[in-house]
């Protein structure tokens, strides 16, 4: 078996790890890529760099397309440099399911930030993963925060109404909305909106926004005393977040998005939320813990020791002379014969 | 070290200077996305400073430029010297637009290794691209 301090991924992968926390941005970048691609060398990196991450403030800022997400982003990282804090963004678009290409554009909003050593943008095709992430995001979003940028702002592929999953893996998810994006009644469908922290009514500037914002606020901010008492049963709490305008072409209503975003970052560090932010850290955990699982169980699946049963199975359930639910027992008992061998 | 794998090819496109349409530069885009490259695309008005650092962050395989603007034998070559001092030399970099023959040479000798001008096909771009991107040594 492998130990994975002896190989030569590993010996590159912590290579890559110490020169890019001592601020070589092109190993940085190229850790990235091996992260992306999920090699032994990323994994090496990432089992160092781990234990080194926790203490940045993960962003996840999503919205359905052309509602100004990446303009929201580089306005964002114009306020925060005006304290002087390095920011990190990681800017997901699709994949193409057909050829696998992608077209990466978020860039295009965020290029004024070309000779500050202290921004640094990554863009990421989702490469099949649904969602609105790439598969690598979360581990990639842990070596930003193990470098040590405070600030890692995750732009997701332009959402629908149900991809949400930016929530299970951001410490604060801001949901932006342009002002003709539907009336009360979408506010009160569930999904989208409902893992929001923060609504941004973007394009304040437009008629109708001054209007979006405060129908929104009546829908999404309802219901302590619902709250109290579900609490009291212990049932699961809606969030209710703050609703903010702000045109984020101009600037305006950014510097009141970071303040907010920061009293959460200071919550989050003082414990003073209630334990919002411990469970966020427990389903991220869970989340990556699961995702590493399902790529494990791909791959020894596909591995020399399994795959001539693995394909008997998928023929049987293709034939109809097997149920898929038994084929899954049987492959999960093919793993646990084997492991320790593959 | 290894060859490239099977991960698709990371192709940065850029306009650098001052042309006033980006155009084909968007179409060359989406046709190399059609080839199955991730292509990340920046927009118009590069200075050669933005395009090296988007090249540097993204890792890219391939810096593509297109520039039609008659100011290519003064930008292009400060985008190759930056790319050399960041270290990007396994960068392959390659050029479209209006582009006269013979500042040809020029360029390839300052670091271009494909030079396209007008009816060059996307197919012929990623072929270009496939046979001579350069696999990834080192870092």
């Amino acid at each position: 078996m492998t130990t994975p301090t002896t190989t030569p991924a590993a010996e590159r992968g912590r290579d890559l790890a110490d020169r890019a926390r001592a601020g070589e941005r092109r190993a940085l970048a190229r850790l990235l890529t091996e992260v992306e691609d999920r090699s032994a060398v990323g994994e090496a990196a990432l089992r160092g760099l781990y234990p080194l991450a926790g203490a940045a403030h993960l962003v996840g800022v999503t919205g359905a397309p052309g509602a100004g997400k990446s303009t929201l982003v580089a306005a964002l990282i114009a306020e925060a440099r005006k304290s002087g804090r390095p920011v990190a963004v990681l800017a997901i678009d699709p994949s193409s399911p057909i050829t696998g290409g992608a077209l990466l554009g978020d860039r295009v909003r965020m290029q004024a930030y070309a000779g500050d050593r202290d921004v640094f943008i990554r863009s990421m095709a989702s490469r099949g993963h649904a969602g609105g992430l790439a598969a690598a995001t979360v581990a990639a979003a842990a070596v930003f925060d193990a470098v040590g940028f405070p600030l890692v702002l995750i732009e997701t592929v332009g959402t629908g109404q149900a991809e949400v999953e930016v929530a299970a893996i951001a410490d604060t998810t801001v949901v932006v909305q342009a002002p003709e994006m539907g009336d009360e009644v979408q506010a009160i469908k569930a999904g989208l909106l409902e893992v929001a922290d923060i609504v941004v009514v973007n394009k304040g500037d437009r008629p109708g926004a001054q209007r979006a914002a405060a129908q929104l606020r009546a829908m999404l901010t309802v219901g302590a005393a619902q709250d109290r008492s579900a609490v009291a049963a212990g049932r699961p709490v809606p969030k209710r977040p703050d609703v903010l305008l702000a045109t984020a072409l101009t600037g305006d209503g950014v510097a009141e998005l970071l303040a907010a975003l920061d009293r959460r970052a200071a919550a989050r560090q003082s414990a003073t939320d209630g334990g919002e932010a411990a469970a966020t850290r427990r389903a991220r955990a869970r989340a990556q813990i699961e995702g590493i699982l399902g790529e494990r169980v791909r791959a020894r699946l596909a591995g020399a020791a399994t795959a001539t049963e693995m394909g008997a199975l998928v023929d049987a359930v293709a034939a109809h002379a097997l149920d898929p639910y038994a084929a899954a027992d049987r492959a999960l008992d093919l793993l646990a014969g084997h492991v320790g061998v593959g | 070290m290894a060859a490239m794998t099977d991960r698709p090819i990371k192709v940065l496109i850029a306009k650098p200077g001052l042309d006033g349409h980006d155009r084909g530069a968007k179409v060359l885009a989406r046709g190399l996305r059609d080839e199955g490259f991730e292509v990340i695309y920046t927009g118009l008005r590069q200075t050669p400073e933005m395009i090296v650092t988007a090249a540097l962050q993204e890792d890219v395989d391939v810096v593509g430029l297109s520039i039609l603007s008659g100011a290519h034998m003064t930008l292009l070559p400060k985008i190759t010297a930056g790319l050399h001092a960041e270290g990007l030399d396994d960068v392959l970099v390659t050029a479209g637009g209006i582009i006269p023959d013979d500042d040809v040479p020029a360029l390839k000798k300052a670091g271009v290794a494909g030079v396209f001008g007008p009816g060059t096909t996307i197919a012929q771009v990623a072929e270009f691209i496939r046979a001579n991107v350069r696999s990834r040594a080192g870092a």
